[in-house]
Parts: structure tokens; C-alpha cells; sequence
């Protein structure tokens, strides 16, 4: 998910745009040995494996789940963790292990989704701030100001109200409000950048700007996009399930497990645990999985 | 310098009357142009075009937008937040009562966080490096990202309704005891607490870091004071300055947390408020609970930057 992101962050560039940037600015060079201390760091393993296996379930669930998810079972409804039922069934019988499981697809498309949406925007935003600079700059600078004035979860409410919750408005609200905080972070490595001798060569030897920033630039400020893009998912993820839950994100009848919770959670004490416990147990391994591998990634590439 | 410091204060008011200007069109835009047809998306797609068109005229979405926009802008800078479509009374009263009520569930929050995360921050720090400081920061990492509906989730199975040792509902009945309307603020405050133990508690632990390694610090260390006295005395102050900004910043979060938080655990506070204005499309009642937690933030976020430069000589000196 990460390699896709990044892909798409450069743009879709040749494969020799790498060996076309000066050799001399390192990440390239230095990238076997950055993936052996990531490999070699426990907390990055232990957050891989947990979002490896959610990936896993997120892709082939629907095909390895006992029951389906979506059968309802009217004579057998919110049974308590058994044999037959792992996790019990909720208050329409469906079977609550297979709905955890297949449950994962949902917010493990559409959080991805936002932040690649903000990490291609991002990145060209910061691209265009740092190099160009100007009015763009601190327009984009206020924006900032505006959108963290305002908590994520109460803009994309507003949002969400006026154009009526779906998983396609939740990921264009989440990528644009996480669009110029990438940018900012792109248009401060941007400018660190700029001022070297490899930009100033080629801006000697007449390339056009967009040459400059995306083919000489770009290659050299992907750690920091990397590294923001892992932390921004992490917050897709806690958005796009706190949304779920509240009824403005994923809508019924997905498994998705915020909508499960917000589903069941007047069932709690009536004592069936069951029906909000394994969904909430899996969006917490979820969110720490990602964040473990950020931080992971933040430790190496920064 | 007095002078100096009296511009600085000037700039910063001017910017936050700017964000919240920009704010205040950010709200009117999401509430008022976005949905198109304001009286459609209240009625539905099936109601009667009379209806439709009667509600547009009332809420002035006939007019141009910038009209509609300098009406309501104008009424608002003077307390008149406009009238709910949902309760047909002014707005006003209601956000003030929720915000009561969200203001002391915040504050039984910051009363149990502070101390905490703070304490944690400088006991990791004078640990750094050992298995303390390590446990302290993959612990709060781990728990300031869960979701707060989450962990509620876990709060309210394990300590209200298993161990039975806090209220699980947060409202309690008028005429109840201050300290027992506390109590049952603080199960859904946890929560809040643990989504902001870790953002405190890892600025707390840098700034302290920082402090350590610092030249008055070291001196005070050579001179052979105890350790205790160098962290009371010398340390701590400037560690926490930094501190006190995260801490205003997440005024911000907080807001966005009452709204799951109190959604939740069923109290009237600005976040439900917002809520439930969302889910009505009680859309007057919605601007003015986002503008109002939006002023909230910019005003909290221009006290903190002015405590900060109060307390901190270097920036009064502006020297960055």
C-alpha cells in the first residue's frame, strides 16, 4: 500500500528518473540499508505483521470467512461466542467473526484512497509552494491556519451533511484537508532542496520548471513524503472509523467495523460484549499496527 | 520593547481575526452553497416544491450568497446565531448551555491529563534510553491513536460495566451534587485522556531532554547539586514551555473528540450539539456550533502563543 502510494506520488516517472538524479543526494543510495534497519527494527515487525495479516483478510476474506457475513439467521440472534460461532452473532444472527474479518475491506480502501488523493495533491502542491513560492505560498500558509482551526472530524461533518455521506465523499473530504498538511511538509523539504547545486545546474542548463521539480526535486524529497504519508494514513484510519461510526461514513450494510460498533454498542449493557468487543479489538490492532510501521519509518528516513 | 512586544500582540490578533473570517466563510460555503438547495436537502428528495421553495425564501437561499453571507455574518457578531429549523427557537441559547456542559468535561479531562502525561514525560526523559522511557513512549504512541469510540468501548465494558466502579451515562439528574456529577464526567473523560496522554507526555519528555543537555543545566549538575533540585529548579520550567503550546493545541482535538465522546455517552455538550445538527441538517444550528468551537480554538491558540512569549525572554525579545 505504501509502494503504491509512492508510486503515485512521483507522478508515474520512468524508472530512470532515479538514476537521473545527482547521485550525490542520497536516499537511492542508501535505500538497501534503510529497508535492512527497518527490518531489523521489532516495533516496524511487529505493526508489518499486523497490517500484513488485515491486508490479507481486507483482500481474500470474503473467501475464507465460515459464514457469510451478510446472511442473517433470525433464530439465532446475538448468541454468545461458541463453537459454531467464534465471536457470536449480532442482533440479527449474522455470524460476527466472518463480519470482523471481511471488515477490514472497507476502511482498508477508503482510508488508503484518501491519503493517496492528499499525498498526489500534496505533493504537487508543495512542489509548486516550494519552488514557485509567491502569492501561492502563503495563501496555502492561511489555509492551513483555517483548516487546523477546526477539528477533522467536525469539517468533513459539515461536509459530509451538505453532499450526503458515501465512501467516495469521505475520501475526497479526508484528501483535501490532509492535501496542504503534506504539502507543507514536501514544501519545507522542497526548500531545503532548492538552494543546492544540482537545481542550480539544472536550471543553468535551461530545464523548464516542471523538469526541475518533478524529475530533479521530486526523487530527492520522497523520505519525507514517505514518511508523512504513513503518518497521514494512520489518521485516515482513525477518521474514516470515527465516521463510520458516527453515521456519516461507511453506510449498512458493510461489515466495516465502526459501523458494527455504533450498530451494537446499545447492546453493551445488556452484557453482549461480544457484538462491539472484536470489532473495536480490531480497529485498535489496526491503527497501532499502522502507526507502529510509521514510526518505524519515521525513525529510519529522518 | 514594550512597544515591540505591543506589535507582535497586534500581528497576532490580526491573523486570528483573518482565520476566523476565512473560517467564517468556510461555514457558510459547507453549510449554505454546498448542499445546493438548502430547502431540498432539508426536505428531501420527495417533498412538495412549495415546501422546498418556502423554505429557501425563509432561510434566504433565494438571495445571492454573498447577501445571504453578510446577513447572517452580521447577526452573528452580535449574538444572533439565527433560529433552529429543528426546535424553532433561536440558536444562541442552546450553544451556550452545551457549551457549559463540554467545558466541564474538558476540564475534568485536562485535570486528569496534565499531571499525568506531564509527570511521564519527565520521568521518560530522566530515563531516556532505558526500558522506562522505552515503555512510556510505545504505550502512549500505541494509545493516542486509537479511536476514542474505541477505547470507550473498552472503559465502559471493563470499568462500568464489569468492575461497576464508575457511571456509565454521563448526564445526571438537576439538583445532583457537584462531586457526583464530576464522578460521572469521568468515564467519558478517560477517553480523551488517553488520545491526549500521548501528544503531551512526548513534548513534555523533548523539552525536558532538551533542558538536560542544555549549558545551565549541565553547570548546575557540575556544581553538584541533587539531581531533584536541578529538575525542580532548572529543568522544569523551560521544558514545560514548549508544553504549554501542545497543550492549547489540543484544544482543537479535543472539540473534534467531544463530538464521538459525547455522542457516546449521551451529554449535551457542543458536540453533540454538532452532531445532531448534522444529522437534522439543522443547519443554522450547525454554523454556529462549528464558528463558535472554531473561535474557541483561535482564541485559546492566541493565549497560548502570548503566555509562551510572556514567559519565554528570548521570544520577547523577538528574536525569532
Amino acid at each position: 500500500m505504501t509502494a503504491t502510494s509512492l508510486a503515485a506520488a512521483d507522478g508515474g516517472l520512468p524508472p530512470a528518473a532515479a538514476a537521473h538524479a545527482d547521485p550525490a543526494a542520497e536516499p537511492f543510495a542508501t535505500a538497501p540499508s534503510r529497508a535492512a534497519r527497518l527490518l531489523r527494527s521489532p516495533s516496524f515487525m511487529v505493526g508489518a505483521v499486523i497490517v500484513l495479516f488485515w491486508v490479507f483478510c481486507a483482500v481474500f476474506g470474503p473467501l475464507v470467512v465460515p459464514h457469510d457475513p451478510y446472511g442473517d439467521d433470525l433464530l439465532n440472534t446475538l448468541a454468545p461466542p461458541s463453537a459454531a460461532h467464534w465471536f457470536g452473532t449480532d442482533q440479527i444472527g449474522r455470524d460476527i467473526f466472518s463480519r470482523v474479518i471481511v471488515g477490514a475491506r472497507p476502511i482498508l480502501s477508503v482510508a488508503p484512497l484518501a491519503t493517496l488523493v492528499a499525498t498526489v495533491a500534496g505533493t504537487t502542491l508543495g512542489l509548486l509552494t516550494g519552488y514557485v513560492g509567491g502569492w501561492l505560498d502563503s495563501l496555502i500558509g492561511r489555509l492551513i491556519e483555517v483548516l487546523l482551526a477546526l477539528p477533522l472530524i467536525v469539517v468533513a461533518l459539515l461536509v459530509l451533511v451538505a453532499l450526503g455521506p458515501s465512501s467516495s465523499t469521505v475520501i475526497g473530504v479526508i484528501g483535501i484537508i490532509f492535501t496542504p498538511l503534506i504539502a507543507r511538509t514536501v514544501r519545507s523539504a522542497v526548500l531545503s532542496e532548492r538552494s543546492l547545486d544540482y537545481v542550480s545546474a539544472a536550471e543553468l542548463r535551461g530545464e523548464g520548471a516542471l523538469h526541475i521539480m518533478f524529475v530533479e526535486i521530486l526523487p530527492n524529497v520522497l523520505p519525507p513524503i514517505l514518511v508523512e504519508t504513513t503518518v497521514r494514513l494512520g489518521y485516515a484510519i482513525f477518521t474514516v472509523a470515527s465516521l463510520s461510526f458516527l453515521g456519516f461514513g461507511i453506510q449498512p450494510p458493510s461489515a466495516d467495523w465502526g459501523l458494527a460498533i455504533s450498530e451494537n454498542y446499545g447492546m453493551m449493557t445488556g452484557g453482549y460484549w461480544w457484538t462491539v468487543s472484536f470489532a473495536a479489538a480490531a480497529t485498535a490492532s489496526l491503527v497501532v499496527g499502522v502507526n507502529l510501521v510509521a514510526d518505524g519509518v519515521q525513525a529510519v528516513f529522518e | 520593547m514594550l512597544a515591540r512586544f505591543a506589535r507582535q500582540a497586534g500581528r497576532r490578533l490580526g491573523l486570528a481575526v483573518l482565520t476566523l473570517a476565512l473560517l467564517s466563510v468556510v461555514v457558510f460555503a459547507g453549510a449554505q452553497v454546498l448542499p445546493g438547495d438548502v430547502g431540498r436537502a432539508i426536505l428531501g428528495p420527495l417533498a412538495d416544491p412549495d415546501a422546498v421553495a418556502a423554505i429557501n425564501h425563509e432561510v434566504g437561499a433565494d438571495r445571492p450568497a454573498i447577501e445571504t453571507y453578510f446577513t447572517w455574518i452580521g447577526h452573528f457578531l452580535v449574538g444572533d446565531m439565527g433560529r433552529s429549523y429543528t426546535f424553532r427557537t433561536p440558536v444562541a441559547p442552546f450553544v451556550g448551555t452545551a457549551l457549559l456542559n463540554s467545558l466541564k468535561l474538558a476540564a475534568v479531562a485536562f485535570v486528569i491529563v496534565v499531571p499525568l502525561s506531564i509527570g511521564a514525560g519527565v520521568y521518560a526523559a530522566m530515563r531516556a534510553g532505558q526500558w522506562q522511557d522505552r515503555a512510556i513512549s510505545v504505550v502512549s504512541l500505541s494509545l493516542t491513536v486509537v479511536p476514542e469510540f474505541v477505547s470507550s468501548i473498552a472503559l465502559i465494558l471493563v470499568l462500568g460495566i464489569w468492575l461497576r466502579w464508575l457511571p456509565i451515562s454521563a448526564s445526571t439528574r438537576p439538583g445532583t451534587p457537584v462531586l457526583e456529577q464530576l464522578r460521572h464526567l469521568i468515564l467519558p473523560a478517560l477517553p480523551l485522556v488517553i488520545v491526549l496522554f500521548g501528544y503531551i507526555a512526548r513534548m513534555a519528555r523533548a523539552g525536558t531532554l532538551e533542558a538536560l543537555d542544555s549549558d545551565y543545566a549541565r553547570t548546575a549538575v557540575l556544581k553538584g547539586l541533587p539531581q531533584r533540585t536541578v529538575i525542580v529548579r532548572h529543568v522544569l520550567g523551560n521544558a514545560l514551555l514548549p508544553t504549554i503550546t501542545v497543550v492549547a493545541a489540543q484544544v482543537g482535538y479535543m472539540i473534534g473528540g467531544l463530538v464521538v465522546v459525547e455522542s457516546l455517552f449521551r451529554y449535551q455538550g457542543i458536540g453533540s450539539l454538532i452532531l445532531n445538527a448534522a444529522r437534522g441538517k439543522d443547519f443554522p444550528m450547525l454554523e454556529a456550533g462549528i464558528l463558535t468551537v472554531g473561535a474557541i480554538f483561535v482564541a485559546t491558540t492566541l493565549v497560548a502563543d502570548s503566555l509562551y512569549t510572556v514567559l519565554n525572554p528570548r521570544l520577547r525579545e523577538g528574536g525569532r
